[in-house]
């Protein structure tokens, strides 16, 4: 069962660490490490800040994510290959989508940032708690925060575009090893 | 129907309108990387509009889906901003399938998401913990078109002769259909009470890219279009007959 919800309890802000211990709610956490995003496989849904909560109810568990941008086509997929994980552990399960509090790319957890480098995406640089109507007044000057390389590191790289292969990403160039790669943006 | 709802709708019909206008450019586009940025601003669009129809679908509990609201209206049903249906071109382009001008695009873009900026930011702190958590999100993708929209404006303000004529012309085509941001329609004046501060907070964002481009801000001025009341220009039939046929031809269908 999935249950389209935009109102939810209080759900954590932040990253999420992996709990440990050998609690039902912890174990069910670790069952769900398996379950990753499906455009960038190396991150689970926790990592990536998607997965928010699990409860346990009469009738089962409720998963409770929410959505990184609107549009983005992969929740659905990531509804079912969590339900798909609860089915092969088991357990009755429904997923909740929540709205708020809004998913910022700050809730990516350190470690998935590093993983996230690995895989040669470089992870967002800044926080995502900025000023709109400054970020107007910067496109003006062109000001961008240096993106580093993440193949070779250096710091010498430009924007190619705003916009990827995805929502959550930019284009990127190296001009010291000339490697393109992916940004993901801080949101 | 409840005001709110009204406006939810409103607001719905805006997204879901700019971002198929702007999907015609998916294929299309004048250079690869901005075929995948227009694109990526309809996936946001979309997605903004189908959290507001869910919404407004279920204030309303008469039955109506996401589906019903973006398939089976017609022109006279939707609320949008007449600015958000007009084709990329300007007045003088021969027909609706005129070549597509880039300027008019962008142009269109800088002023919409510029104001949304401000206006789901007023949103964000409404009392109606739906709207609020969707201004939440919202606006931090209309960071992004913004920003999108006012590099590409100064890069053509301040690029070739005929980049800085053909946005001059976009900009002094559509600085009209930018009153309508600030009519007084019913739903408008409860949710968004304060339209004058926004007005000021608008131009002072606008004009602020404009002169970094180099180009002019014409007075607003002349024929206040009325998109918010129903009353749409004739580009409206055609571009919900492309994005509807499908839905009203096989009524249910899935893919």
């Amino acid at each position: 069962m999935v249950t389209d919800q935009t109102i939810s309890p209080p759900l954590p802000t932040g990253p999420i660490a992996l709990p440990t211990g050998d609690s039902d709610e912890a174990a069910l956490w670790q069952w769900l490490e398996s379950v990753c995003d499906p455009e960038i496989p190396v991150l689970s849904l926790r990592e990536l800040g998607v997965l928010r909560a699990v409860t346990s109810t009469s009738t089962g568990w409720q998963l409770w994510i929410t959505p990184t941008y609107n549009g983005c086509p992969a929740l659905s997929q990531m509804k079912a290959d969590l339900l798909s994980a609860m089915q092969s552990a088991g357990k009755p399960a429904e997923v909740i989508t929540s709205l708020a509090p809004a998913w910022s790319s700050d809730w990516i957890t350190d470690e998935a940032k590093e993983k996230l480098r690995t895989y040669g995406i470089a992870p967002p640089h800044a926080s995502a708690q900025s000023n709109g109507i400054s970020l107007v007044r910067l496109a003006g000057k062109m000001q961008r925060a240096q993106v580093p390389c993440p193949q070779c590191g250096s710091s010498d790289t430009t924007e190619t575009s705003q916009f990827g292969s995805t929502a959550c990403k930019a284009m990127y160039k190296c001009l010291a090893c000339a490697e393109p790669f992916d940004y993901f943006k801080p949101y | 129907m409840t005001t709110l709802a009204d406006y939810a709708l409103h607001l719905a019909d805006n997204a879901l309108i700019l971002g198929q206008r702007n999907a015609e450019w998916c294929g299309h586009g004048p250079v690869l990387e901005e075929d995948l940025a227009l694109a990526n601003h309809s996936l946001d669009l979309i997605g903004q509009a189908r959290l507001l129809y869910q919404w407004v679908a279920q204030l309303r509990g008469d039955g109506s889906t996401e589906d019903t609201l973006a398939y089976f209206r017609d022109p006279e049903a939707f609320f949008n901003f007449t600015l958000l249906e007009l084709p990329h071109c300007t007045a003088l382009a021969p027909s609706a399938r005129a070549e597509r001008d880039y300027a008019v695009t962008i142009v269109r873009n800088f002023f919409f998401s510029s104001y949304m900026l401000l206006v789901w930011g007023v949103l964000q702190s409404h009392a109606q913990p739906q709207l609020s958590a969707i201004a939440a999100k919202s606006i931090k993708e209309v960071r992004y078109h913004c920003q999108h929209a006012a590099d590409w404006l100064i890069r053509f303000g301040d690029g070739t002769a005929e980049s800085h004529d053909r946005a001059q012309a976009a900009v002094d085509f559509l600085m009209p259909y930018t009153q309508e941001f600030w009519s007084e329609w019913p739903a408008a004046k409860e949710v968004l009470p304060d339209t004058a501060h926004l007005k000021n907070q608008w131009f002072d964002m606008v004009i602020d890219v404009i002169k970094e481009a180099g180009l002019q801000l014409p007075e607003a001025s002349g024929y206040v279009t009325q998109g918010v009341l129903g009353i749409h220009t004739e580009h409206m039939s055609y571009l919900l007959a492309e994005m509807q046929s499908l839905a009203r031809q096989h009524p249910g269908a899935q893919w």
